[in-house]
């Protein structure tokens, strides 16, 4: 892919320009994952080379934090919130009829990579819940119901 | 300066901003400009105004009408009826605030507000966030101004001392008493300490910190640098979770403005004090709430917590004597310093000062950002503030402290809250989240949701944490599936007496009181649950039967119709029933049916 060598050259600058600051490693790797959308093993292997980390202190910050994707993720991120205000008004049957309507479970991306369903932490719109996001787009007082419509929406799109 | 005869401010929180006011402020900018009136009327986005449930919330001066739930299309009344003609939008006005003749209310008179004490939130959606001046002229940095030129160090930790002041965050430290352990480290240029603010909102359900970085940013920053004065330091760090766009945002500019006005960086005021603030975003892990976690985070590291001692006061951030505060605790140090320790000590009770913002959420009519002085009952706050409970539902039990915290039963709505009173109760303040329960809430999957959130978020570190809250999630879950066995009760309780005995941190600490606390107010659900295989409250599915009341039935045949697992037989116009060894619980049948025939026990 061509535009791939201009996101490794995107990397290398935020590597030299994070380079021996401290917090190093979380900082690229943020950057890193708005580059690239995830940040998969090479790009992991590229930040300790290029900040003279050991490789298994960045897989560690990788895979500690939530927000780190190892793998790519679909086109539409939908999030469907598991805080307690939006689990108590009923956000678990909001995410079982979503990964029931696309055949897969949380954590998880359709085989045809449009969409990814994430169990996500408060989004602190408690005022609308249950609620869930879809990249940015924010859906609330849901009931399983209003689902298919809206999955039908991004389809189309 | 420039007059306006009306100002329309538009909550730019994220509740409101979620439920579409970004779009109310396009639409009312546009329609302004159109009819000329951008010059008499001033827009402004302000921070969050409490109210999220009637969100979008509009609120139009000098009128006060406070417009609820308003959407784009409402925006060309507003303006031609309201800004134009001088008629209030009756329709759009939120409930709550006309009295019986129509007329509406002043802000402080609607229920939601009257109980209500705002110090924390005194500048949300008051004030636009972005510009530093309305700010200043809400008497900010004042208080900075007096502290650096009228107060030594020990002065100002005098006075946070005495004020009684202790940490929102949710363990409820003096905060007078944290800053002297740093201040008592020795000072000087050569010698480097820390100011940290932890923005880190972890808890599900609690979101004041985000509305006070969103609607007040400079009140945090403000109280930094105090802080920063008061022990001796250059320089502190917002720990911000990432989630948080617009707080992150806000955040941002007003570093800037603080900067470009010399509220911030070197020699503020003339007096050669200096400090300056950086913001470093976290990025989704629950544990960097526990301060010695979020130091790690901050130095770039997994956030995992550190064994104490040596406390932060002493060694924190890069090794260095540092101090860490939540956002709320932030947000009152202003107020303190300028109304006078004695002010604040004045409210709340005898061990808990000032006031306390709480995040009302779940089964409850005003869901939002409520302020109130501790000691407050729960009953006041979820009846009299909160609305009470939708639908005509039953109180069950209310939520606080989060997965740290523990359920309230009914029994206890009159408890005046506090630190002390709700670790008493088997709960506590945690950050504040508020999570009310009705009788559709099964009190064991909601210990279950809890746990799994903690056996989700543990950082592994420790094993009693690890491995212990995992153990109790499969008891949990053996529970809700009616695999409960004798026993089980018994052993949850001696896992968590374990755990909270041995964890390293405050969230290994804590995990078991969701479980303690619901096995000691709601004992009878955990044994229907393992003894008579029964949900009362219908929520674990494995332990539900749907059935058909032959009474009712008019033999349809919807819901054989649409039952997925081929469940159901009868003949039509004859009354069906449902085989219980097929069925999949999936509450189809139950949704179609047109009689109210199907009920599920």
């Amino acid at each position: 892919m061509p535009d791939m060598k201009d996101k490794y050259l995107q990397l290398d600058e935020v590597i030299a320009k994070n380079k021996g600051s401290r917090g190093a490693v979380m900082r690229t790797l943020q950057e890193a994952q708005q580059i690239f959308d995830h940040v998969p093993k090479d790009v992991q292997i590229k930040i300790a080379e290029g900040l003279n980390v050991p490789l298994s202190e960045v897989y560690g910050v990788a895979t500690f934090y939530s927000m780190f994707s190892l793998e790519p993720r679909g086109k539409y991120v939908i999030g469907v919130c598991l805080g307690t205000a939006c689990y108590v008004k009923g956000s678990k049957n909001v995410l079982e009829r979503i990964e029931s309507e696309l055949g897969v479970k949380a954590g998880h991306s359709t085989k045809d990579g449009v969409f990814t369903i994430k169990d996500t932490r408060c989004l602190g719109a408690c005022g609308l819940a249950p609620v869930m996001m879809i990249n940015d787009d924010v859906y609330g007082r849901l009931i399983p119901d209003d689902i298919p419509a809206i999955l039908e929406k991004y389809r189309a799109m | 300066m420039e007059l306006f005869r009306s100002t329309i401010l538009i909550c730019g929180g994220t509740g409101c901003t979620s439920s579409g006011s970004a779009k109310l402020y396009e639409r009312f900018e546009q329609l302004l400009k159109e009819k000329g009136l951008d010059k008499e009327v001033k827009l402004v986005r302000t921070g969050c105004f409490g109210l999220c449930e009637a969100g979008p919330v509009t609120i139009v001066y000098p009128e006060g009408a406070f417009y609820s739930r308003v959407r784009v299309e409402d925006v060309d009344e507003i303006v031609s009826e309201h800004l134009v003609k001088g008629r209030i939008v009756q329709r759009l006005l939120y409930h709550g605030s006309v009295d019986e003749n129509n007329q509406v209310k002043a802000l402080d008179d609607v229920d939601f507000y009257k109980k209500q004490k705002r110090v924390a939130l005194r500048n949300c959606g008051v004030i636009d966030p972005e510009n530093i001046d309305e700010y200043i002229a809400f008497d900010g940095y004042k208080a900075l101004y007096k502290v650096l030129t009228e107060m030594t160090p020990d002065d100002v930790i005098d006075v946070m001392k005495r004020s009684g002041l202790r940490g929102r965050g949710g363990a409820g430290f003096p905060t007078g008493v944290k800053w002297s352990f740093a201040a008592a480290q020795p000072r000087g240029p050569e010698y480097k300490k820390y100011v940290c603010c932890n923005a880190d909102e972890g808890d599900p359900g609690a979101f004041m910190d985000r509305s006070v970085l969103e609607g007040d940013p400079h009140a945090v920053l403000e109280a930094m640098a105090i802080a920063g004065y008061a022990i001796g330091s250059d320089q502190g760090y917002i720990y911000c979770r990432a989630e948080y766009p617009i707080a992150v945002k806000r955040l941002e500019i007003a570093i800037a403005q603080a900067r470009e006005y010399g509220l911030l960086g070197e020699d503020i005021f003339g007096t050669g004090f200096n400090f300056d603030i950086e913001v470093r975003l976290g990025a989704g892990a629950f544990v960097c709430g526990e301060e010695t976690a979020l130091m790690n985070s901050i130095e770039g590291m997994r956030g995992e917590p550190r064994p104490r001692p040596p406390f932060p006061a002493v060694k924190g951030l890069f090794g260095k004597p540092t101090i860490l505060n939540n956002v709320e605790t932030y947000a009152n140090v202003c107020q303190i310093i300028l109304n006078g320790p004695e002010w604040f000590a004045a409210m709340g009770t005898e061990r808990s000062k000032g006031t306390k913002v709480f995040a009302l959420g779940g089964k409850i009519n005003n869901t939002g950002l409520v302020e109130v002085p501790m000691g407050t009952s729960l009953r006041e706050i979820i009846y009299e503030i909160g609305g009470g409970i939708p639908h005509g539902k039953a109180f069950k039990a209310v939520q606080t402290g989060g997965p740290s915290g523990g359920c309230l039963p009914a029994s206890m709505l009159d408890t005046p809250i506090d630190y002390d009173n709700l670790i008493a109760a088997g709960s506590m303040m945690g950050s504040g989240g508020m999570i009310v329960m009705d009788e559709d809430n099964c009190m064991v999957d909601i210990a279950r949701f809890f746990l799994d959130f903690t056996v989700d978020e543990s950082c592994g570190k420790c094993t009693p944490c690890r491995v212990g809250t995992r153990r109790m999630l499969e008891i949990l879950n053996n529970i809700c599936e009616g695999k409960g066995q004798d026993g089980d009760i018994e052993r949850l309780e001696n896992l968590a007496k374990n755990i909270k005995a041995t964890a390293l941190c405050g969230l290994g600490q804590t995990a078991p009181n969701p479980v303690l606390s619901t096995i000691k107010q709601f004992r009878n659900e955990y044994e229907a649950h393992i003894y008579e295989k029964r949900c009362p409250a219908g929520v674990c599915k494995k332990l539900l039967s749907y059935v058909i009341d032959p009474n009712k039935c008019k033999g349809c045949t919807m819901c054989a119709r649409v039952c997925p697992a081929g469940a159901i037989v009868g003949k039509v116009k004859e009354a069906h029933a449902i085989d219980t060894s097929k069925c999949l619980k999936c509450g189809a049948c139950m949704e179609k049916c047109k009689f109210g025939a199907i009920s599920k026990k």
